[in-house]
């Protein structure tokens, strides 16, 4: 960990040589901004880093919300301009919307979506009762199949990011807190494994960019800490929601590797690993991004 | 009789490049993660180097390195050391090595091995995301002349 501390000094200094040199601006996360939705809702985009982060990140965490460009972020602020209330809306509708050979929707077992859903988002994924390690796209489909008796819907379906969105909406302004001992002690290591190993023909591990880097630019690409609170979010690059393991998929491609799946166990652990990150910070889904 | 002949010009001419060309895994390595002998035998064009540098699709230098005597490249990156006077810094060798597996020379640099085919953790077939059916399918990032053509470029920053 030291390393990577030093690491991240050497590349500050350079940085900061180079723009003596230069005259490059300085790209560290913007500083004279606040992201308050609708007016309103404050949500805090940097925190001081969890105990488990072992120093990291340095002495604090960002949200993603503080290296995207004026334009961008602004489009978080208002509901209205964010692209993702119309799949948090459709996500609504199939809320109540009875499926499958029980004739059941979620609203019959699960009530009031505020209500219940509420706090969900920040605490994903977590470890079952039967041991294993599930994300909120698991949960979902597991509702779907055997209360329901419906299909199970893909992990980056739209049907699936609309009903993410609609839940994780109900943690937004929530510190995201994830169980990292106990039972995910053992999934938390694998994460931590994962984002650390440099990975395909270019050898890059998440660490490399989102630790050691962030605050740089590769290319006009502005490196973040590489949080994950405010999935599944718009990103104006795909036009599209985009889910945790989708963007996970991205990165590991982008490193010439042989990518995981989507939904399997190794990305669960690396979410698991990569949210407890950020731990602190408040859940922003729906996000919007670049 | 004439397309016989030039047929078999041809086919020598081929047979004469391959031969000088050295393959990744038949690189000479100095112990300081130099490479004294050129990968082709041939020197390699500055031109044609400085378009590798600034092609995403090719070397893509401009990604991370800024490079100060490319004023006209927008968005040069920040994360690696710029790239001017580098001749001055390094010689012809030890550029060639940084080129070709940057790690044998700072074994924890970020920069990606340029002509390099393994062994590495889960290989893909380039940017499919996919696992390539043998390894043999995994393709140096720039061919060994796309290497020298870099070279060649570098070797101009004296300052």
């Amino acid at each position: 960990m030291l390393l990577h501390r030093s690491l991240k000094t050497t590349t500050a200094a350079a940085a900061a040589a180079l723009i003596l040199a230069t005259g490059t601006v300085l790209a560290d996360p913007v500083t004279d901004d606040e992201l308050v939705v609708n007016g309103e809702l404050e949500l805090a985009t940097e925190a001081e880093p969890a105990a488990h982060l072992d120093g990291a990140l340095g002495d604090r965490i960002y949200s993603g919300w503080r290296f995207r460009d004026t334009e961008t972020r602004a489009m978080q602020k208002d509901d209205f301009d964010n692209p993702m209330f119309l799949f948090v809306d459709a996500g609504l509708e199939a809320w109540d919307t009875a499926e499958g050979t029980e004739g059941k929707s979620c609203a019959d077992c699960h009530g009031a979506i505020e209500d219940s859903m509420k706090g969900l988002r920040a605490s994903l994924p977590k470890v079952t009762d039967k041991g294993e390690l599930w994300s909120l796209e698991n949960f979902v489909n597991d509702c779907r199949e055997t209360r329901m008796g419906a299909e199970a819907w893909g992990w980056n379906s739209q049907q699936m990011k609309n009903m993410t969105a609609a839940i994780g909406l109900q943690s937004r302004g929530m510190p995201v807190d994830v169980a990292v001992d106990g039972p995910a002690a053992p999934f938390w290591e694998k994460g931590k494994e994962m984002y650390y190993t440099r990975f395909g023909q270019l050898e890059m591990s998440c660490a490399n960019c989102h630790e050691d880097n962030y605050g740089n630019y590769i290319r006009s690409d502005h490196l973040s800490q590489g949080q994950i609170n405010g999935f599944p979010l718009y990103r104006l690059k795909d036009q599209g929601p985009v889910s945790i393991h989708q963007r996970f998929v991205g990165c590991v491609r982008d490193t010439r590797g042989e990518t995981f799946q989507a939904g399997s166990q190794e990305f669960r652990e690396l979410e698991l690993y990569v949210a407890s990150r950020g731990a602190g910070l408040p859940v922003e889904t729906p996000a919007v991004r670049h | 009789m004439f397309r016989m002949a030039a047929i078999g010009i041809l086919a020598i001419g081929t047979a004469t490049g391959a031969l000088a060309e050295v393959a990744p895994d038949d690189i000479l390595w100095q112990e300081d993660g130099s490479i004294a002998q050129s990968l082709t035998g041939t020197p390699g064009s500055a031109e044609e180097g400085e378009r590798v540098m600034t092609t995403n699709a090719l070397g893509n230098c401009v990604a991370c390195h800024t490079i100060a005597t490319m004023p006209d490249v927008p968005f040069q990156g920040t994360i690696a050391p710029e790239l001017a006077g580098a001749a001055g810094r390094w010689t012809e060798a030890q550029l060639r090595g940084i080129l070709v597996d940057a790690k044998r020379t700072f074994p924890d640099s970020f920069m990606p091995g340029m002509y390099k085919v393994g062994p590495f953790i889960r290989p893909g077939v380039a940017y499919t995301g996919a696992a390539p059916a043998s390894p043999d399918d995994i393709e140096p990032v720039l061919t060994a002349a796309q290497v020298e053509d870099v070279l060649a470029y570098l070797m101009t920053l004296t300052e």
